[in-house]
């Protein structure tokens, strides 16, 4: 097992960008019992405008972060209100459907904003790679592990702790019993999706040194995102956040043990095993299975 | 009455037919570029070429006195939409010639209908696949990956580079990068140590570029477009790895400097002439068209032409020596073209034969340049 160390922190960075896309996910689902397929759109508009706020106007990094982060959950929000909202009696199927349409809205959106080349992004944290036990870690990638980790507590510390956080848990073990006691279901939706399209927008920002801002480059993020969702169980946050470095992990150790051809269908054999095993995800509530 | 109405209307009759006697028939010619769609990028500067082009001609007097009519059409990057399109310039606008498609794929799709028709097609596209095997009728004018890998192979060896990874992008254009890059290996006494590739939308390629490291590779050959290449560049330095890094032809173009940023110090690809016209010798035969290209594109255009616009450029200058030659028949046409030797073009000198359609050689069709100082340098060999 040479490199493991390398390769495993390699996979937890890209499965950390997973996890936070991931939770992103398990909040909409949660609060609508829909899957918002626009999600990916939102970790590209984070990415695009942090090129452009970077890149054009030259902002420094912390005023940068919460610009960008609040305009995307603006966009969330704006989602919801103008598509999800005058549509929430229809079926969860009929959502799902108007979300692939803002996904494809979004992307061409972007493409006319931002054109079809990839943008730089500067490296946030300058210098060269810091050395631990022979292996060689990137600086960016140990901040990307920070900040998922310090937005999963956040989030985890929102539902455990906060009125509206209670109020969408309550709403997602039973969506009428909530409504009888009196949650406004239709404000708690537009939340979830600004809190949603934050997180993807924070996942957006962070990758974006690394993998530049395209404005196509949501949609492969978004189903990664998706697949470490339900391989968590799309119940709690710490099924989407294990999911998505589990995913990260196992990507990172069939391209470097096995082939760089077949990674991902490698990872994707690996989930669909686990899933015919245990189709509940690894870490669901059990009330999820209803949902 | 009747009598000064007829004369009139004969006098009418022929002034108009003395005044299509001095203006000769127009050639017709067609074109077909993805003008539109997600390979605009390579159609655009192509139809802007070969409307500068055409203009040019028919100021100075067309070719044989006559005028060129130009039938071009957008085909999208969409093989459908190609064929139809290819099928109106043949039937409808009865054109001499066609100059395009802009993609491999969608030369592909019309080269069967070029010789079902005997329509001389000249692709601006770079696949060795649409002159492999030999079709009468079909030319094309973009240089083959095979001259690339050629010229890079051929630095190696002169640096005493023996092993190499090789790391491409799993698309059609780093697979048939990958297909050459392992043929070609063992006639230049190369080993290749590692292959491993990427999704085009891969994020990270850092897995793939330790297991290079552990194999004795000298120098890393990356092969693949935007983003993929820069992201592997930026890995590296990541890691620390200090392998000599080449890329492929397909990211000779700024925006990769500006997304690998530091990290594209270094880096030596091949690159058309075109990039690094300035500072090619005074003695290269095709300097002075280069530069004149660069010129009158920026005159009309406001910016400096890519050298997609070149592919179209060289279609042009290959159709208008065969005109000259054959004037309006088809199959002269085709011969005629078949037939050109040392037509110095944008990017290369091209001297056709029945065996050879794109009639280029990895001495002209390329050049090695290096990055340094966030620009592309011409590599002295």
């Amino acid at each position: 097992m040479e490199n493991f160390l390398e390769f495993l922190f390699a996979g937890l960075v890209n499965g950390a960008i997973y996890a936070l896309i991931a939770l992103g996910f398990m909040i909409i689902y949660n609060a609508t019992g829909v899957i918002n397929f626009a999600q990916g759109e939102f970790v590209m508009l984070g990415a695009m405008l942090t090129a452009s706020l970077t890149g054009k106007f030259h902002f420094p990094l912390l005023l940068m972060l919460p610009i960008v982060l609040v305009f995307v959950a603006l966009i969330g929000a704006l989602t919801e209100r103008l598509t999800i909202y005058p549509a929430r009696e229809a079926s969860p199927l009929i959502l799902i459907i108007i979300t692939i349409g803002v996904s494809i809205l979004l992307k061409g959106l972007a493409m006319f904003v931002w054109g079809k080349d990839p943008l730089p992004v500067k490296a946030f944290i300058p210098g060269g790679p810091y050395h631990f036990l022979g292996a060689t870690l990137p600086p960016q990638g140990v901040l990307i592990l920070l900040v998922t980790v310090l937005a999963f507590l956040t989030t985890e510390a929102f539902f455990r702790f906060t009125l509206w956080g209670k109020a969408m848990r309550a709403c997602a073990y039973n969506r009428l019993g909530a409504r009888v006691i009196g949650i406004n279901i239709s404000n708690l939706t537009c939340i979830s999706f600004a809190l949603s399209a934050a997180l993807s927008g924070l996942a957006g920002i962070i990758i974006s040194p690394l993998t530049f801002a395209t404005y196509d480059m949501g949609t492969m993020l978004g189903l990664k995102g998706f697949s470490a969702a339900v391989f968590g169980g799309l119940g709690s946050a710490a099924g989407a956040f294990c999911g998505g470095l589990i995913l990260g992990v196992l990507e990172t150790l069939s391209a470097g043990y096995l082939s760089s051809a077949y990674k991902d269908a490698v990872a994707f054999l690996l989930l669909l095993m686990v899933l015919f095993v245990r189709p509940e995800g690894l870490l669901s509530l059990k009330t999820a299975e209803k949902l | 009455m009747r009598k000064i109405a007829l004369l009139f209307l004969l006098g009418i009759f022929l002034f108009l037919f003395s005044f299509q006697a001095l203006a000769k028939e127009p050639y017709r010619i067609g074109a077909l570029f993805s003008v539109t769609g997600p390979t605009s990028f390579i159609g655009d500067p192509e139809k802007k070429t070969l409307e500068m082009l055409v203009d040019e001609i028919n100021k100075a007097g067309g070719i044989n006195g006559h005028p060129l009519k130009l039938y071009l059409y957008d085909t999208q990057g969409d093989e459908t939409l190609t064929v139809k399109k290819f099928v109106r310039l043949v039937v409808q606008d009865k054109v001499l010639a066609v100059i395009g498609p802009s993609r491999t794929g969608t030369s592909l799709a019309v080269a069967p209908l070029a010789e079902r028709y005997r329509v001389p097609l000249i692709s601006c596209a770079a696949g060795i696949k649409i002159v492999e095997p030999v079709k009468p009728y079909v030319f094309k004018t973009a240089q083959s990956d095979r001259l690339a890998v050629k010229k890079i192979y051929a630095y190696c060896v002169r640096q005493g580079i023996k092993k190499v990874a090789i790391l491409t992008v799993s698309n059609g254009f780093g697979q048939s990068g990958r297909q050459e890059l392992k043929r070609l290996a063992p006639q230049y006494g190369i080993e290749i140590v590692a292959d491993e590739l990427f999704g085009p939308k891969d994020v990270d390629m850092k897995p793939q570029l330790i297991k290079i490291r552990k194999t004795e590779a000298q120098a890393i050959i990356c092969w693949g477009t935007n983003p993929g290449p820069a992201i592997v560049a930026k890995n590296m330095r990541e890691l620390g790895m200090k392998q000599k890094l080449f890329m492929s032809h397909g990211v000779a173009s700024k925006r990769f400097i500006e997304l690998a940023g530091e990290a594209a110090e270094g880096i030596i690809l091949p690159a058309g002439k075109l990039i690094v016209a300035n500072e090619l010798p005074d003695s290269d035969p095709q300097k002075a068209l280069l530069l004149s290209y660069i010129e009158r594109y920026k005159a009309r255009y406001g910016k400096a032409p890519s050298s997609f616009g070149g592919h179209a450029y060289d279609a042009f200058l290959l159709l208008k020596e065969a005109l000259i030659k054959a004037g309006a028949d088809k199959a002269k046409i085709r011969e005629a073209l078949e037939n050109i030797k040392g037509l110095k073009g944008i990017h290369g000198v091209f001297n056709m034969t029945p065996q050879d359609h794109n009639g280029l050689s990895e001495k002209e069709a390329f050049v090695l340049v290096e990055i340094r100082g966030g620009d592309f340098h011409l590599l002295k060999e």
